[in-house]
């Protein structure tokens, strides 16, 4: 009981927030055993109400099956795309914090150009030569957060490298190969933890904004920005086909957020 | 003469922890009383408590009376420090009480000149204009021995030497003529030969009339300042009297003890020497245009220690960085065992490199922080070709228990244990490969004085056992007398003397060397 209360309700209620969203990225059957293509022409439109929760669109799909059938592939794009933009940010990281003053320099050099687009339009960029779809908005939203993160990870691996007890361990005559993999890899990676827990929310909330813009995943799939993108026609007669859609980005980006927060507030005591 | 300072029964409680009790004892005017005491004896909590900075965590009792002769400015009118309100207690400090903190090279603002800084007491508290606080503080700086005041007064803390910023601190406390000088470890972390100039300053204010209350851990420092002492253990006071009765005649037994580990009192009897182990030729290192450490050599023999002494930027901690081969020396070479070492390749030194050890004045910081002391011992007593080591508990228990650790330690993280104990697991790290060399730098200096007496013990030990030799670098000469055989002392880099450590001692050649030891403050003398 005392460790609970130590605590943060935040915390508490961001874990209970992605538990579920886990559930429906899992095993959708269980919170809602509709099929989320399923068409009911005759019951297009419908709000809010007890049969459908969050009502129902154009051609009387129901909105709660298809958020939640949507939360895997959503969720999916979020970590994949946090994956590969973390993937290359610890390649490059670690290049610039432990190789060569020349291989630091140029690598450093290519995410500070990087850096200077807006992530979301180096994201656009790379669609516009490489073509729409949910393959390659996922690694376009990756490596527009790879800079990001790359230089976070040279920093820190910076400072680990000169750590006294870096040095203790050459000292008492351990490989290069050691020093690097028991004490250095392990030192920064507590910190990357916290960083790939803040970076999801975001990669979902691009990825979303991609398959809004018609870039990504398209309707009728039920991931999250395709629904969004789908229900902007009707935004103004019918809330709810945007509404719960858009509420279940922020939730789950504002959950991941508050939980790396309460990770990184844990790891700095 | 009424005392100027009289505490009663003074106890100081947090929560469930008593941290003084019934502590009493007056300080009159023009007098030093010093509190003397360890890491956790609550002389620090009284020091806070005089000045009503105990906090709001705190319950305090007893009293705590200011009065005294009616000098010039207000009457303290018997002001009882528990009672009064904060803006009586902002009145009294800085005006009747001055305090000088122990993080005396941090509390500076550093964005902030040390003329500001001393002038803020004087516009808080007097109506002097600006031109004639800019004068004050010139005097005041001046009056401390600060050289140069008119320019030190426009500089910042960073452009201070740690001697020249304690000086500014004391400045800033007596500003008001404070009738009662609160010095919390005033010369920790200073350099001997300055230390000797913040106590002859503070003996200056002492014959003026003003009170003193030193708090210290350092018994060679309150012989010299105090007339009156106070030993504290655990919040209990458990001896008191004058500083001659209590230094010369101990009467409890902490105090012997204290006076006893007190380094330097007995000389170091080293093993005969044997075959060179570490030979530096001539060894230079250059940061920049600066010479850290210039044409430097030693021979240290097997199973001796050869003791390195120098204030800082002396040298002396290059010089133990060169040893290690950490630093790569501009000219010169170190050879062990008579192969090259400085002059080789890294990779043909690592399978060396267990030969050599080391343990530093910050063990804490040598550990990984997420490592326990298990896997710090299990990865030094491994073979380091693979994560994680194959030690066997029973070793790691031997181990632990040889550097007088019980085997619980094994499962904590070092960050948990006490300074003493955090040494120790550094020591047990230092020899779990077997060396033939450990390279000590500043071991002991940030211990308290019976924790510093059982390491260098167990230090001693350790060396009879695997005759060991040690290179010693350290400030104290205190300890560097008591663990060495022979002796280096440097400046700027240079060696200026060497020889047997008694030799050096008894009858030291260079002047600096002589001004090195005149300048310490001897409980022996």
């Amino acid at each position: 009981m005392k460790r609970l209360s130590t605590v943060a309700p935040s915390v508490v209620v961001s874990l209970a927030i992605l538990l579920f969203i886990g559930i429906a990225a899992v095993a959708p059957n269980l919170l809602a055993p509709g099929n989320p293509l399923a068409i009911h022409p005759t019951a297009s439109f419908l709000p809010p109400s007890l049969g459908h929760p969050f009502g129902t669109d154009e051609s009387g799909r129901d909105v709660y099956t298809r958020i939640i059938h949507g939360a895997g592939a959503s969720v999916l794009i979020g970590i994949t795309a946090t994956a590969i933009g973390l993937g290359l940010a610890i390649v490059f990281g670690l290049l610039a914090g432990l190789g060569p003053r020349w291989l630091d320099f140029g690598t450093t050099r290519l995410l500070e150009v990087l850096f200077a687009f807006p992530g979301l339009l180096f994201a656009l960029l790379f669609i516009v030569i490489y073509g729409p779809g949910v393959l390659t908005s996922t690694i376009a939203v990756g490596l527009a957060t790879a800079p990001g993160y790359s230089r976070i990870i040279r920093s820190r691996v910076l400072v680990v490298k000169r750590a006294p007890y870096i040095e203790a361990s050459l000292v008492l005559g351990r490989s290069r190969f050691f020093r690097v993999t028991r004490h250095l890899v392990p030192n920064v990676a507590g910190s990357l933890f916290v960083l790939a827990t803040l970076g999801i929310g975001q990669s979902i909330v691009w990825a979303s904004s991609l398959s809004y813009l018609g870039l990504g995943a398209v309707p009728p799939a039920a991931e999250w920005g395709a629904m969004l993108s789908g229900g902007r026609t009707y935004i103004s007669s019918f809330w709810w086909l945007t509404f719960f859609p858009g509420l279940f980005i922020v939730l789950t980006a504002a959950a991941t957020t508050l939980l790396g927060r309460g990770l990184h507030e844990r790891v700095r005591s | 003469m009424t005392a100027l300072l009289s505490v009663r029964n003074l106890s100081v409680t947090f929560g469930a922890v008593a941290a003084v009790h019934d502590v009493s004892f007056d300080i009159p005017a023009g007098a030093c009383v010093a509190i003397v005491g360890e890491s956790g004896s609550g002389k620090s909590v009284t020091a806070r408590t005089i000045l009503g900075l105990a906090g709001r965590d705190a319950t305090v009792s007893g009293s705590i009376n200011l009065d005294g002769p009616d000098l010039d400015g207000p009457d303290l009118d018997g002001t009882e420090v528990t009672d009064a309100s904060p803006r009586r207690l902002r009145a009294l400090r800085g005006r009747d009480i001055g305090f000088v903190s122990q993080g005396a090279l941090v509390a500076l603002d550093p964005l902030r000149t040390v003329g500001r800084e001393i002038a803020d007491s004087l516009r808080i508290h007097t109506n002097l204009s600006p031109r004639q606080r800019q004068q004050r503080v010139i005097e005041l700086l001046e009056s401390v021995g600060m050289p140069e005041p008119t320019l030190r007064a426009g500089q910042r803390p960073d452009e201070l030497s740690g001697g020249l910023r304690q000086r500014a601190v004391i400045a800033s406390a007596i500003a008001l003529n404070p009738r009662l000088l609160i010095a919390d470890e005033p010369t920790t972390a200073l350099d001997s030969t300055i230390t000797a100039g913040i106590l002859d300053l503070l003996a200056g204010l002492r014959e003026r009339g003003t009170a003193i209350l030193l708090i210290s851990h350092d018994l060679a420092v309150v012989s010299r300042l105090a007339s009156h002492v106070v030993v504290m253990r655990d919040g209990v006071v458990v001896e008191s009297g004058s500083t001659q009765q209590v230094l010369r005649e101990p009467q409890h037994p902490y105090t012997r003890d204290l006076i006893a580990a007190v380094p330097g009192g007995h000389a170091h009897v080293g093993s005969p020497a044997g075959d060179p182990v570490v030979t530096a030729v001539g060894v230079t290192k250059r940061f920049g245009s600066r010479v850290a450490v210039d044409d430097v050599s030693y021979v240290l023999p097997r199973g001796r220690t050869l003791g390195v002494v120098g204030e800082s930027g002396s040298g002396k901690t290059t010089l133990a960085r060169l040893t290690l081969a950490l630093e790569r020396p501009d000219a010169g070479a170190i050879e062990l065992f008579g192969q090259p070492w400085t002059a080789s390749p890294e990779r043909d030194r690592t399978a060396r490199r267990p030969r050599i050890g080391a343990i530093y004045q910050d063990a804490l910081s040598s550990f990984d922080p997420r490592l326990t002391v298990r896997q710090i011992l299990s990865d030094a007593l491994g073979s380091g070709a693979t994560v994680g080591g194959r030690a066997t508990e029973a070793e790691l228990v031997t181990l632990v228990e040889r550097v007088g650790l019980k085997a619980t330690v094994l499962a904590r993280h070092p960050r948990v244990l006490s300074g003493g104990q955090q040494q120790r697991v550094a020591i047990a790290r230092a020899i779990a490969p077997r060396p033939d060399i450990i390279v000590c730098d500043e071991p002991v200096s940030n211990l308290d004085v019976s924790v510093q007496a059982q390491v260098l013990t167990l230090l001693d030990g350790l060396q009879r056992e695997f005759g060991l030799s040690y290179l010693f670098i350290t400030h104290d000469l205190g300890v560097v007398r008591q663990v060495s055989d022979e002796l280096l002392v440097m400046k700027d880099g240079v060696v200026v003397e060497r020889g047997a450590t008694e030799a050096v001692f008894a009858a030291p050649q260079h002047p600096y060397t002589r001004a090195l030891l005149a300048a310490v403050p001897d409980l022996w003398a």
